[in-house]
């Protein structure tokens, strides 16, 4: 399957990309250190890598000032719940977008993407009455429809491209074997659409999760999600760059994890989806 | 035997009365996540003891995000927090709305006459008390004795703004990132503004006229500006137009500051574990001009409640037991003494043990030397030292914010500065309906 | 070739996105109109009243309103062009067998993990900060002045702050879309002795046009509406230097909490928004045809 390419080729591919990588990486790697600096340590000029002063003590103290695992939870049930949903209504709508596009399908895709370009600070009191009057105030359910209709333009979007890709003369085969439209779908489509759902599905877990907005202004206790959780740790009075890249640190870890199997997942979709 | 069952069904009815008794009143409390509040979070074995029927839930979020959510949720009625962390600015503007619940009615051992006279002064709205106080604050000079020593110079306990420049001159050593003075340049209201207007109180200098005219026209803030930005651009550190509190507690704790005139509870961590020059801090009142005023602030976080809250019963016990004396005594035999919130109460100060806290006199002579209701020499028809207490005033005190930093950075003069912010608050004073 | 009844069918599949989307833009999209012609103070209730285009024609009079919408499109430019050229590179880059190459890209996609409020703190307070900085320390290192980023380059540091963020989401789309292309074709042309810069301009080039539109589009509707970055960061400043379009309206909506002005903005916002994502149909949506 892989190109074959001499050692001292990919001798050098290697230490370019790994450069490249780190450096990106780099302030990120930066902030984990960071959280495991005492605070005088953090900030100290010039600053200090192997004669600074570790500490696990910034960690204890995030976990013992808040309670952790609730926001994890209602990040986890927020970030996924409002990706699956969006799957759900996005893929029939991706589907039929791509592969019986009408004259209006590019203009529809194009509203869709318009329903997000209100700056979200302009629409506060409104969402905040809204979710007042509705009752979803500090709600999961409230925030995983929020997430959802404001990712939903992506998902579609994401998944119509990807749809996009796959060729059509599967589809035409398919359909001269008289497969009716739910085994297309299911036993044509699906497999051959998987990596495309799994990096949409990853790249909008990681938007809900990241999400710092909404996610803040429309909680209070019982919904509040890990943004809520690293809006108590930043800028208080004091120094406090240790606790909130400890504090940070939790809030990404999940996720990274998440990535680095999900990135597993993805390649595997790949190389099976390859073998056409 | 049914004299056993008679004791087994009376025990079960008491149970069930007691059971009945105990439902759990639950109160949302929105805080600031500055140390004495987060410390307090730590404290609430107390209060579950004292008060077993009332369940509190926090909310702690960073100043900007908590001023956001309550001001939102108070302005629609929303009702989500019983008790409320705000500040003496929002103090008398909620409360002339009439959107928070009096605290007239807390008990007799509350002995609301021990609140320090300027800090009770501020929170109280036409003779009601509308928030209690959790901790209040002035600010000072903090100087480096040690440097100070080597220039062969003391520092006055009540120095003069010439005072202040003749030290910041002598402690300058640019090549050794050594800089005689750090001021907050950030731009905000609550930053460099909060700064610049306490500054200018103390060079006669005034936000409005009795009729609401703006005075940036006016000669005392040609002085207080010309003179911020000259100590600034000779003696400050390079981009300080970006620094505000915090990026100045971590110049001044790494050494690199020679002053810095904030706020009095950065004493505590200047003088803390994290600071490298924690024993050679000096403390002095805030600068004056000789025209009577000092150029300090006044502020206190406190806690309300709105009348939106439907458990305000619960909400005013919480608040008693956050704000009473028992609470501070309580801190202090948990956390020593200079962690008790500081800066509202008379007892406090009075108390020995406190004494002995090296910033303790200054943050109270401090605090007393400011006054509200009369912040500058000449008189105004605004309340606050450090702000005007309208609701215009976040906006317009940001917007000037902006100017006056982009002097700081160079961007424009002083005199451009000032007349683009006469023009701009008499635009928005005029379209805002105090100007006729 | 498709029949009335999967005409009918597609349409009942796209039907549910289009309603629930619907309602969710025009409810606050009315409110929003509204709030636009009134005077609605959050702390001032007691002013109330219709005040006709009185709150547009404050963003249009405001000195800072010309320079906020340069700057909002130099933010969306400069980061668009960064993205995709840096991302497109990389893709390339970790695309190539080498070492690793799980670790890489979880290396390569971790800065889309940050929250924004913290990504700009750090690059604020541990990078660029001039005595605090990491950079700094740099400058210093080589002997030169500390370069003053924020107060002198404040729109070029928040492009970058925004790059940064944004990097990952372009390279993992990229590198998506290139892993699609059958390496057989690559190979031929390797065969036929295309050199490496032909074999991206011919072959993989127009193969990534799609994914490079899509990464465009999407991009552009987030970086309009940036302000987070902004108010950690510079305050919009110093004066008005890094101030958008979005950061104007935040000053209006939570600093002065004047929720007319700020309703007129987010209405300016949109159309501005439109006007843009109609340009960019015009010149690049003919890509999303297959």
């Amino acid at each position: 399957m892989a190109r074959a390419v001499t050692p001292r080729r990919k001798a050098l591919n290697t230490v370019a990309a790994w450069s490249v990588a780190l450096i990106i990486f780099f302030p990120v790697l930066w902030m984990i250190l960071t959280s495991f600096k005492t605070e005088p340590s953090a900030v100290a000029m010039p600053p200090q890598l192997f004669s600074a002063d570790w500490t696990l003590e910034n960690y204890s103290e995030v976990w013992a000032r808040s309670d952790y695992p609730r926001f994890f939870w209602n990040s986890v049930v927020i970030s996924v719940g409002s990706t699956l949903l969006g799957l759900a209504i996005a893929i029939p709508a991706a589907w039929s977008m791509a592969f019986v596009p009408g004259k209006r399908t590019k203009d529809l895709l194009m509203w869709m993407l318009s329903t997000k370009m209100m700056p979200a600070v302009a629409v506060l009191i409104p969402m905040y009455l809204i979710f007042q009057r509705t009752g979803l105030f500090d709600t999961k359910t409230g925030l995983v429809l929020a997430l959802m209709l404001m990712n939903l333009p992506i998902i579609v979007w994401m998944l119509y491209t990807y749809f996009k890709e796959i060729p059509g003369e599967i589809l035409e085969a398919s359909r001269m074997d008289g497969a009716s439209l739910w085994k297309e779908i299911v036993y044509v489509l699906t497999p051959m659409a998987v990596p495309g759902i799994a990096s949409t599905m990853l790249l909008n877990v990681i938007l809900a999760w990241n999400e710092a907005f909404w996610t803040i202004t429309l909680t209070t206790t019982k919904a509040a999600p890990l943004s809520a959780f690293i809006a108590s740790f930043s800028s208080p009075q004091g120094l406090f760059y240790g606790k909130l890249s400890a504090a940070s640190t939790m809030a990404i870890a999940p996720i990274l994890i998440l990535g680095w199997f999900s990135q597993k997942q993805l390649v595997r979709g790949l190389t099976f989806g390859a073998v056409k | 035997m049914t004299l056993t069952m008679r004791a087994l069904l009376g025990a079960t009815a008491v149970c069930a009365l007691a059971s009945g008794a105990m439902a759990q009143t639950t109160i949302t409390v929105a805080t600031v996540n500055n140390g004495d509040m987060v410390r307090m979070q730590g404290l609430m074995d107390d209060f579950n003891t004292k008060h077993p029927d009332i369940k509190v839930e926090w909310v702690t979020l960073e100043e900007n995000v908590l001023r956001q959510n309550v001001t939102t949720d108070i302005a629609t009625g929303g009702g989500q927090y019983d008790v409320m962390t705000i500040g003496t600015y929002e103090v008398p503007i909620w409360g002339k709305q009439g959107w928070l619940v009096s605290l007239n009615d807390l008990p007799a051992e509350y002995d609301v006459d021990d609140l320090l006279p300027a800090i009770r002064g501020g929170l109280t709205v036409d003779g009601n008390l509308m928030a209690a106080p959790f901790y209040g604050e002035s600010s000072m000079v903090m100087y480096r004795k040690d440097l100070m020593e080597a220039a062969g110079m003391t520092m006055p306990d009540a120095p003069t703004w010439a005072d202040i420049e003749k030290a910041a001159a002598a402690m300058t050593n640019k090549d050794a990132e050594q800089y005689g003075v750090c001021l907050r340049g950030k731009a905000g209201w609550g930053e460099n503004m909060a700064f610049l207007t306490a500054m200018s109180n103390s060079f006669g200098a005034r936000w409005f006229d009795e009729n609401w005219v703006p005075q940036f026209d006016q000669p005392e803030w040609k002085a207080t500006l010309d003179f911020y930005l000259n100590l600034m651009t000779n003696y400050g550190p390079p981009g300080a137009s970006n620094n505000g509190f915090n990026e100045n507690l971590t110049l001044f704790n790494q050494g690199k500051c020679g002053m810095w005139i904030d706020a009095t509870v950065a004493a505590s961590f200047v003088t803390g574990k994290d600071s490298t020059v924690a024993d050679k801090v000096g403390f002095a009142l805030a600068p004056d001009n000789g025209l009577g005023k000092r150029g300090n602030w006044l502020w206190a976080w406190s806690l309300a409640i709105p009348t939106s809250s439907k458990n305000q019963e619960a909400a005013k016990t919480f608040i008693d037991w956050a704000t009473n004396k028992d609470y501070l005594a309580l801190v202090a035999s948990k956390e020593g003494w200079a962690n008790v919130p500081p800066g509202t109460r008379t007892s406090l100060y009075s108390n020995e043990e406190y004494a002995k806290v090296p910033f303790a006199k200054m943050t109270l002579d401090s605090i007393n030397s400011a006054d509200p209701t009369a912040p500058t020499v000449k008189p105004v028809p605004y309340v606050g030292v450090q702000f005007v207490a309208i609701p215009e005033f976040q906006g317009l005190g940001t917007s000037v914010g902006e100017l006056f930093s982009a002097a700081l950075a160079g961007q424009s003069t002083g005199d451009e500065a000032l007349a683009a912010a006469q023009t701009l608050v008499t635009d928005e004073m005029t379209s805002a309906g105090y100007i006729k | 070739m498709s029949t009335q009844s999967t005409r009918l069918a597609s349409r009942i599949m796209v039907a549910p996105s289009v309603i629930v989307l619907f309602i969710w833009m025009i409810v606050p999209l009315a409110m929003t109109l509204y709030f636009s012609f009134r005077i609605y103070r959050l702390l001032s209730p007691d002013r109330t009243g219709w005040v006709g285009f009185a709150n547009y024609t404050w963003f249009f009079k405001s000195p800072e309103f010309w320079l906020a919408i340069s700057n909002t499109l130099a933010l969306v430019l400069g980061v668009l062009i960064i993205t995709v050229v840096l991302g497109t590179l990389i893709a390339l880059l970790i695309d190539q067998p080498v070492k690793g190459q799980g670790v890489l890209r979880i290396l390569v996609i971790a800065p889309f993990f940050v929250m924004p409020p913290v990504a700009a703190m750090i690059w604020d307070n541990l990078f660029m900060h001039p005595q605090n900085g990491l950079l700094g320390a740099v400058s210093r290192a080589f002997g030169a002045e500390p370069i003053l980023y924020m107060e002198q380059y404040p729109m070029a540091s928040i492009i970058t702050i925004v790059a940064w963020e944004w990097l990952p989401f372009a390279t993992l789309i990229l590198l998506t879309a290139m892993q699609s292309l059958s390496s057989e074709q690559l190979e031929a042309a390797e065969m036929d002795g295309a050199s490496a810069l032909n074999r991206f301009r011919y072959i993989i080039f127009p193969h990534l046009t799609r994914a490079i539109t899509v990464v465009i589009l999407i991009e552009t509707i987030f970086l309009l509406g940036i302000f987070g970055e902004i108010f950690t960061a510079t305050q919009g400043g110093p004066g008005s230097a890094s101030t958008t379009l979005p950061y104007m309206i935040f000053k209006q909506a939570i600093v002065a909490k004047d929720i007319g002005r700020a309703a007129a903005g987010g209405i300016i916002a949109v159309i501005l928004a439109n006007i843009v994502a109609f340009f960019l149909m015009r010149s690049i949506g003919k890509n999303l045809d297959a």
